[in-house]
């Protein structure tokens, strides 16, 4: 919505800089986004004001030495008139004439304006100059010239009743505020609208009321008028129509000055009768349309011609004016004459009845149609205009006689009509208007500010609400009985008032306080604590996390099963409006994400080491709503230690290990412990999988990638390390309660212990062999060194520990070690068939 | 004997003199005062000699190990200097090479604001309730004052997966989780969480982002204590000099509506590219919640008020940081996550 500060100040003073009223409309919730000069200072081009200024055109005579110029005599304020060389069509048309009063924008010599001859805008200076002999050194200026349009095909003609010699910045220049309206408010869609506003924020009165011009010209109002014959067969979705008739008018340009404002105001000149239905659209807010009467239709046996409002039978067609032939369906509503649909309700009107040039009579409409069909059919046909807009957003019904009204006026005015005695009107959808209790209580109780009674009542009146002081029949406190104006449908309750009166009243007045309501139960969230922890851990660890997306294109996930079969889509959550292919499906693992910001890494640096912590999303049965549990992910590639200058850098790639080591550190740091057993996953390599238990559940599973997947994902040889695991299970197992243990004051004994067992013997029995075997003096068992080769023979391996003994109420002697040990060593044998490699 | 004890003296002396090391000064012992050493084999016999030479020259020859015990003394403390300094000397690094790198981890620059983020409403006692990211029609819309065909429902362009199950477009729908989880306590808690728009991806517009929605309902909650809440985060959040500014505004789910505005944090006020020359950021829309939300969450609106806002995650992150792009936020590209 753009409304010119002049256009406004047709209804309420301003006495308050422009950008000051700006600030303070935003903050009352109507955002002024930006403020356009136009002339004044601040404009692209400011108009010089002893440079350009009101002229007035008193002759217009031939130029000697051509037949396409003539000699303009302006007078400007001077102390003589100027003579200037003109070509403009306009004057070469008055050629001879004299005793001109015709009022025009004058530039002086050195006056700034955009070249009209130039393409685009460029800034000149006016110089004095001949033109074919005779000397010019002054101009009368067209609109794009002084920078108001593209137009030069003329000079602009002023209102007779501009003041001559008057910088023309003063009489004509003007700064535009273009508002973000944000809400369905079709009543913040006018210049009155805004201006209400205005006046009710500076606390000032309205200058008049536009829409009291039916007290200023009495008309007769009914329902039969004798031009039309009016009948809304869907009173649901057209609550009121309005009709008016002016006969005998010419259709022309409309005035400078309702150009200048509709431009102004963002939309384009076209002839008086549309321009006319635009301009009182964007005063009141209430959209008209002009139909050429005498195409309107009478229906079989009838004189009158017809306006019937009806739902569109299936597959109706018209024509709109956009020269689109539409298809309606059975929902969308219609105005149709006699023979047919003559306009898209609310929407657009039809191309058959639209004014030209040959029209004489007019018929027009002002009507009021319900919201949400409005919206509806505008959106399924993909139309929209400036009265789709307003209707969509509840346009106040009382406004449809007024709004005939002053339109036909204007059209009696300006184009030379005469309107009919009567105005039809058909208006089966009148409401009462509602009326809302006040409790200055509430008022209170909500912004936490006391508002002085005066302010809630004056605030209200401003805006138009009816205030009428009672008591509670409760409790017998004073009340307000608000009676709610017809163009604020949107106001049903107090809470409703109170924000009024707020944002009227204004929020830089509220004091800021901390809040002072009793403080909620708090609770721990043992979720978030976890998953941040677990993130701390990682990020201790080397990895950096990261986030991707959660909409995944389904081959991507596809990828993880390299020999099949791939996901079934009917599995997976999937969007009916993706933005694209790729992210039309709601992941179910993280692993291809962080597959895919591996290899985009790895153009940059050689190892990359992540993870990311993120809801999957598994459909339910029978539920419309997935589990989103939490996974951990972790992907890490490349040598062990980044590149450095030290001489003992690792180059050996990042490996299963490492990622072990990784999770052991994790759980570690959560004071858990896990259990590695050979896994199966199509993801990863057979042999260099595991799945991870904690105290028996399943955590989920780690690996090296299989190299068919690595190469699906397109990342270069050598070991990928990755996991996935169900975070949701170490939620669950964190935080549960531990004790220390003491820490004995008695010397440790420390023994190494080598054992050779078969290849196929997993690391992990030997240990734990070893740990219960030798509980409880045995307090640790750390491998320290792996061994196949001659020394013990082909299949088999040799495990080397480090054991340590102690006891908490006495130091050991080399005996009880000895037979611990021994007991260890027997069972070692028995049971893995084992044998011992020379101890030490 | 005695001469033997003179000659040995003098040679354990100038033998000493050349023990370089602490090796070499053990193996001098051995050698001289040792069990098995010259000095010792002298002393054991003793008991060969005539008894009348005996007290000469076992005097003279416990002198003789005493003076050599001192002069191993000295010199074993000789050797321990000569050594500290050499290895003080030889061990001198070149302090300018570069540290063994760790290779230590970041965290993604969007839990680092989260985490601030919490951290200052927690001091304010707003706890984490964290909800779904995929949401009914009804939890999204409906129960908060937007029923079907309503047309603010157009503020958000929705991605859709049936006709009632949608991806969240905000966390707003965690108000009525939490209200009807809490109900009836009073209630003070952020909501954050990942939301999804059908936006076009560029510069400025991500399909996916994070939101923190706050919700506190209570007894006696008002505009001016929502407004403090604000101001409170934005100092803590954007600096204590920041000025805020509070308009009115329009959400379906609050009433009265304001959005909150900084003075824009690179201008200072007077207008850049970034404040798109008003001077002033957006940091949240808010408001005091609807009565029929309230109803909706289980809260008689005539003895509970609440307000609600809704902050950006990446934005702020944004102007404090000076990104030009939210999409770095998603292509997870390292060398942008590690400078922060």
């Amino acid at each position: 919505m753009r409304v010119p500060l002049s256009w406004l100040k047709d209804y309420v003073d301003i006495p308050i800089p422009i950008p000051q009223l700006a600030e303070r409309l935003t903050l009352a919730g109507l955002e002024v986004e930006t403020v356009t000069y136009i002339g004044l200072p601040g404009a692209e081009l400011p108009w010089e004001p002893d440079k350009i200024v009101v002229g007035e055109l008193r002759a217009v005579h031939p130029h000697p030495n051509a037949d396409r110029l003539v000699l303009a005599e302006v007078e400007y304020g001077g102390p003589a008139p100027e003579v200037v060389v003109t070509g403009a069509p306009g004057l070469l048309a008055l050629r001879g004439q004299t005793d001109l009063h015709i009022k025009v924008a004058f530039a002086l010599e050195g006056a700034h304006l955009y070249d009209g001859h130039a393409p685009g805008f460029q800034v000149t200076k006016l110089k004095a100059t001949k033109i074919r002999g005779v000397p010019s050194r002054a101009m009368v200026c067209s609109e794009k010239e002084l920078g108001l349009s593209d137009q030069h095909e003329d000079i602009i003609y002023l209102p007779d009743d501009a003041p001559v010699g008057v910088p023309l910045a003063d009489y004509l220049g003007d700064a535009v505020l273009a508002f973000d309206i944000k809400g369905p408010f079709a009543h913040l869609y006018s210049v009155f609208g805004i201006a209400r506003e205005v006046a009710a924020l500076l606390d000032l009165p309205l200058k008049h009321d536009p829409r009291r011009v039916v007290e200023r010209h009495p008309v007769s109002i009914t329902p039969e008028p004798d031009f039309i014959v009016l009948e809304i067969a869907d009173p649901d979705l057209c609550p009121r129509y309005s009709a008016a008739f002016i006969g005998g008018v010419r259709v022309g340009p409309s005035p400078f000055w309702m150009q200048m404002r509709l431009r102004l105001a963002g939309m384009r000149p076209i002839s008086n009768i549309v321009d006319i239905t635009n301009y009182v659209m964007l005063e009141l807010g209430q959209p008209l349309h002009a139909f050429d009467y005498g195409r309107l239709r009478p229906r079989p046996g009838e004189r009158r011609p017809a306006i019937i409002v009806r739902r569109s039978r299936p597959n109706e067609q018209m024509t709109t004016l956009d020269g689109t032939l539409r298809t309606f369906d059975g929902e969308m509503l219609l105005i149709t004459d006699g023979g047919g649909p003559v306009a898209v309700a609310g929407v657009m009107g039809g191309l058959e009845s639209e004014i030209t040039d040959a029209t004489t009579d007019i018929l027009l409409e002002s009507a009021n149609f319900h919201f949400l069909s409005i919206r509806r059919t505008s959106r399924l046909l993909g139309l929209t205009s400036e009265a789709a807009q307003r209707f969509g957003r509840q346009v106040d019904p009382e406004l449809t006689v007024p709004a005939a009204l002053r339109a036909a006026l204007l059209m009696a005015e300006l184009a030379g009509g005469t309107i009919a005695p009567a105005i039809g009107d058909v208006y089966p959808g009148r409401q009462p208007l509602r009326t809302v209790e006040l409790n200055p209580a509430d008022v209170d109780r909500i912004l936490g500010v006391e508002i002085p009674p005066e302010d809630i009542a004056r605030i209200l009146t401003a805006l138009e609400f009816t205030v009428q002081p009672t008591t509670s029949p409760d409790t017998n406190l004073p009340m307000y009985r608000i009676t709610v104006p017809s163009h604020r449908p949107d106001v049903t309750r107090p809470v409703d008032l109170v924000e009024e009166i707020g944002r009227v009243w204004g929020y830089d007045r509220f004091p800021p306080t901390l809040l002072r309501d009793e403080l909620p139960p708090q609770r721990p969230n043992v979720r978030l604590e976890c998953a941040e922890r677990v993130r701390d851990l990682l990020v201790g660890c080397g990895l950096d996390e990261v986030i991707t997306y959660s909409l995944v294109d389904l081959a991507d996930e596809g990828k993880l099963y390299p020999q099949g079969p791939a996901p079934d889509p009917a599995r997976y959550l999937r969007l009916r409006n993706p933005l694209s292919a790729d992210r039309a499906y709601l992941r179910q693992t993280l692993l291809p994400s962080l597959l895919r910001t591996l290899r985009e890494n790895l153009r940059f640096q050689e190892r990359v080491a992540i993870f990311e912590i993120g809801a999957v999303y598994l459909p339910v049965e029978g539920q419309p709503l997935p589990d989103e549990p939490l996974r951990l992910g972790v992907a890490m590639t490349g040598p062990r230690e980044p590149r450095s200058w030290l001489p003992d850098r690792q180059t050996t790639p990042l490996g299963f290990y490492d990622l072990k080591g990784v999770v052991e550190a994790l759980l570690s740091g959560l004071g858990l412990s896990g259990a590695f057993e050979r896994g199966q996953h199509p993801a990863f390599h057979p042999g260099r999988c595991a799945e991870v238990r904690v105290n028996g559940h399943v955590l989920g599973i780690i690996g090296e990638l299989h190299p068919l997947v690595r190469e699906a994902f397109d990342l270069p040889e050598g070991p990928v390390a990755a996991l996935e695991f169900d975070l949701e299970v170490l939620i669950d197992l964190w935080g549960a309660p531990r004790r220390m243990t003491p820490i004995s004051l008695h010397p440790p004994v420390y023994e190494d212990l080598a054992v050779v067992v078969d290849e196929e013997t997993p690391a992990v029995r030997v240990r734990d062999l070893i740990a219960q075997t030798g509980a409880p003096l045995l307090r640790s068992v750390v491998l320290f060194d792996v061994y196949r080769g001659e020394q013990v023979g082909p299949g088999r391996k040799s495990l080397a520990y480090r054991l340590t003994y102690q006891a908490d109420d006495r130091t050991l002697t080399d005996a009880e070690v000895a037979r611990v040990r021994e007991k260890i060593v027997r069972r070692l044998e028995r049971e893995l068939g084992a044998t011992l490699r020379g101890a030490g | 004997m005695l001469e033997q004890l003179a000659q040995l003296e003098a040679e354990a002396l100038q033998a000493l003199e050349k023990a370089q090391t602490q090796e070499d000064l053990d193996r001098w012992y051995h050698t001289y005062l040792g069990r098995k050493g010259a000095l010792t084999a002298i002393l054991r016999s003793l008991g060969s000699l005539p008894l009348e030479e005996r007290p000469a020259v076992g005097a003279r020859a416990n002198e003789v190990k005493r003076r050599l015990e001192a002069a191993c003394q000295a010199r074993t403390e000789a050797v321990r200097q000569a050594q500290l300094a050499q290895e003080l000397e030889a061990g001198a690094l070149d302090v300018t090479l570069p540290g063994r790198p760790l290779g230590p981890g970041h965290l993604h620059i969007t839990t680092r604001t989260l985490r601030q983020i919490y951290a200052i409403f927690a001091e304010m006692g707003f706890q984490v309730y964290e909800a779904r990211d995929v949401e009914t029609d009804e939890m999204n819309f409906g129960l908060l004052n937007m029923p079907p065909h309503h047309p603010a429902r157009e503020m958000w362009d929705t991605f859709w997966i049936t006709d009632d199950v949608l991806l969240r477009t905000h966390t707003s729908p965690g108000q009525i989780r939490v209200m009807r989880e809490r109900y009836p306590e009073p209630i003070r808690v952020i909501l954050p969480g990942k939301c999804y728009r059908y936006e076009q991806i560029t510069a400025r517009s991500e399909h996916q982002f994070f939101q923190v929605e706050g919700l506190a309902v209570g007894r006696a909650i008002t505009m001016t204590d929502l407004i403090g809440t604000l101001t409170a985060f934005a100092r803590r959040f954007y600096g204590a000099e920041r000025r805020i500014r509070i308009r009115g505004s329009y959400f379906p789910f609050t009433e009265p509506s304001i959005e909150a505005d900084i003075d824009c944090i690179l201008c200072g006020g007077k207008g850049c590219r970034v404040c798109k020359y008003s001077g002033w950021l957006e940091i949240a829309g808010a408001g005091m919640v609807h009565p029929v939300v309230l109803a909706n969450g289980g809260y008689d609106p005539d003895q509970w008020s609440g307000f609600a806002f809704g902050l950006g995650v990446e934005r702020p992150a944004m102007l404090k940081y000076s990104i030009d792009d939210i999409r770095l936020f998603y292509s997870n590209d390292l060398r942008f996550l590690h400078q922060f």
